[in-house]
């Protein structure tokens, strides 16, 4: 079985571009030239040399000694938590901004849940000197107060998505009106491994540079190119397509992709889509999707805003379906636990959505000649506030 | 023959009206067909209501929000329109995006349709090259037309493309946005429609998104075979109620 898209973005069932015409021109033109702009010399060279010196990579590869030796088995993190901006979201955005001064774009935009995308993406506009307007909504910007105030100290427009929930997926409506609006001079760079074709291809091709990264480290540490498992959060499923990406049609290695149960599958509170959801189209995409009988989205709910999707991307929807992946769900509480676990046993306060990957760890049992790598997707200094509420730490 | 194409062989210029479904009462929807046929309006295009309505502006987002709010369904609006064709006897067509449809069962929904009595379909967010490979024929099983929208940046060998696989009509996107009334159109949009007609297409062309009044349904005229007014209808339409729709429809031509 095939686990990359095919040339119309399809993973199996899932996927393709689902648009209204009047975004048939962009993104024709992004499937058209993406492969080739992003496999040319001088774009890999210029992307190569901005994540070495300025997003920081590669990023490490640390064996995680202490909780090894609790859970009997060898723990790799792979430290995306130290890239600049605090998260693996950069290498997508730095990869796209490239891709638009190839295409002469003047002006971007993009959508953002808790910010961090929105972060990533006005901080590659101030390097390269675009115009960014960010979508948020309008319930978003009021909760994530730090992250809307980085994105201006940036040089971005933050503007407020009003309609539907004012959350994450309106934010995404917007982008895509602003975009139907805009057609010609601005670029939409999405955030994560969602949307049309074929931007959850191009996407999971800039995070890839995770698993690239994974693979030669393992060989210098484990003298072997491959781990047992590689484990990640999913929301829309970028970090987590980055860390798989090498490793998809290597079937020794099993894939555990990690969803949030929020107050619980049952609990009308969740955001684990995979259990949740049925096959629609959501944002352009074919895919597993939480929605109502008669196919109206409904929101989803997780204490991270980074997993509070109800999509997921086309490729985890596949590795799903054809059982690829192990998916398993992991409820708020379980998830904030860990949080302060990482950090007390390891020294590394993760992301709320990085915490919850990490819980597998009590819910399925590895062996004691297992590796192990866990995407260490971002760093938790966004979620103090929720970490300082949930542990009562005033 | 197809109601649609029997609507276009009268060769006037055609007036149509968009609205959401359930919008601004859930139970408008017979009494806002009734209306706009008495009005003389030639074609009525029935908005199904969803939650992400991508390619719409804040006027079509906002009654499709309030008609969902309502409690209006996709079974809701076919249990409505079950008996309409006793006396609505100008073309129909829903206009609705393709997650809820898929969710109904599209060979279903085709068929519930077919026994209504609706003449096509307009689903935006169903890209000709997918609806070609994998959903035409169901359409065809079943009589539906399916149209498809062209914009100003649609590139020439698409639209000849689109006008080689079309029925009914073509459904000319005003300007390159989302839907939403504009006051007037300036020279680049009637550059656009004269650069259309002047392709001699052989699927008539209707010109949708931005049409307001009197003034933008003549100059969308100009060139091609009628017009549709969405965002303007239910702006009307929320603040003067069902019976006054003749005054509306009166205004335009």
């Amino acid at each position: 079985m095939k686990y990359q898209a095919d040339n119309k973005g399809f993973y199996g069932e899932f996927g393709g571009a689902y648009i209204p015409e009047m975004l048939y021109p962009n993104i024709e033109e992004l499937r058209q030239n993406y492969i080739q702009i992003s496999e040319s010399d001088s774009f890999q060279k210029e992307f190569q040399s901005l994540l070495t010196n300025y997003v920081g990579r590669p990023t490490p590869l640390y064996f995680a000694e202490s909780l090894s030796e609790k859970y009997n088995t060898k723990i790799y993190l792979k430290r995306e938590d130290l890239c600049h901006t605090g998260a693996h979201k950069v290498n997508n955005t730095i990869g796209q901004i490239l891709m638009a001064k190839r295409l002469n774009k003047k002006r971007i935009i993009a959508e953002t849940g808790a910010g961090q995308h929105g972060v990533a993406t006005a901080t590659v506009c101030a390097l390269m000197g675009l115009e960014c307007v960010i979508y948020m909504g309008s319930l978003d910007i009021q909760r994530q107060a730090p992250n809307v105030a980085r994105m201006k100290m940036l040089g971005a427009e933050v503007k407020a998505a009003k309609s539907g929930s004012k959350t994450l997926k309106d934010a995404t409506n917007e982008a895509i009106r602003d975009w139907i609006n805009n057609p010609v001079d601005t670029h939409y760079i999405i955030g994560s491994v969602v949307g049309p074709h074929p931007y959850p291809d191009m996407v999971a091709r800039f995070q890839s540079v995770i698993s690239a990264e994974t693979q030669a480290q393992l060989l210098e540490k484990e003298n072997r190119e491959y781990p047992d498992h590689v484990i990640a959060c999913v929301g829309g499923g970028s970090n987590a397509a980055g860390l798989y990406y090498h490793f998809l049609e290597n079937l020794q290695v099993n894939i555990i992709a990690v969803e949030a149960a929020g107050k619980g599958i049952n609990s009308g509170a969740s955001a684990a889509t995979s259990v949740l959801g049925k096959e629609g189209i959501i944002h352009g995409s074919k895919t597993l999707l939480m929605q109502t009988l008669d196919g109206q989205i409904t929101e989803p709910y997780s204490i991270s805003a980074g997993l509070d999707y109800p999509g997921v991307g086309p490729m985890h929807a596949h590795l799903f379906r054809s059982k690829r992946a192990e998916f398993i769900s992991i409820p708020d509480q379980e998830a904030m636990d860990w949080g302060l676990t990482l950090s007390q046993m390891e020294g590394i306060i993760p992301a709320i959505e990085t915490a919850h990957a990490f819980a597998v760890l009590d819910v399925r049992k590895f062996y004691p000649d297992e590796v192990i790598v866990f995407n260490c997707s971002g760093r938790g200094d966004k979620d103090l506030d929720t970490y300082i509420d949930h542990f009562k730490l005033k | 023959m197809n109601r649609i194409d029997q609507t276009f062989k009268k060769n006037k210029k055609l007036l149509s009206i968009y609205f959401s479904a359930g919008h601004p009462e859930l139970e408008d929807t017979v009494p806002i067909l009734e209306t706009l046929q008495d009005s003389g309006v030639d074609m009525v295009e029935i908005g199904l209501p969803f939650s992400d309505p991508l390619a719409d502006g804040p006027t079509i987002q906002e009654s499709s929000t309030c008609a969902l709010r309502n409690g209006m369904t996709t079974e809701k609006l076919f249990d409505q329109l079950e008996n309409i064709r006793e006396n609505i006897h100008i073309p129909l067509i829903l206009m609705g995006y393709f997650n809820p449809i898929m969710q109904y069962g599209i060979e279903r929904f085709c068929q519930k349709c077919q026994s209504i009595g609706i003449d096509g379909l307009i689903i935006p967010d169903l890209p000709i090259d997918l609806y070609h490979e994998y959903h035409k024929e169901v359409f065809d099983k079943y009589n539906l037309y399916n149209m498809f929208l062209i914009t100003p940046h649609t590139p020439e060998a698409r639209i000849n493309f689109i006008d080689s696989i079309s029925n009914g009509f073509i459904y000319m996107v005003s300007s390159a946005s989302v839907t939403g009334a504009q006051k007037t159109f300036g020279k680049i949009q009637e550059d656009y429609f004269k650069r259309i007609a002047n392709m001699k297409l052989s699927t008539p062309q209707i010109v949708g998104f931005g049409i307001s009044n009197a003034n933008t349904y003549q100059v969308a005229t100009k060139y091609c075979s009628g017009g549709i007014i969405g965002s303007a209808f239910i702006k009307f339409l929320e603040k003067n109620g069902v019976a006054a729709i003749p005054k509306f429809i009166k205004s335009i031509r």
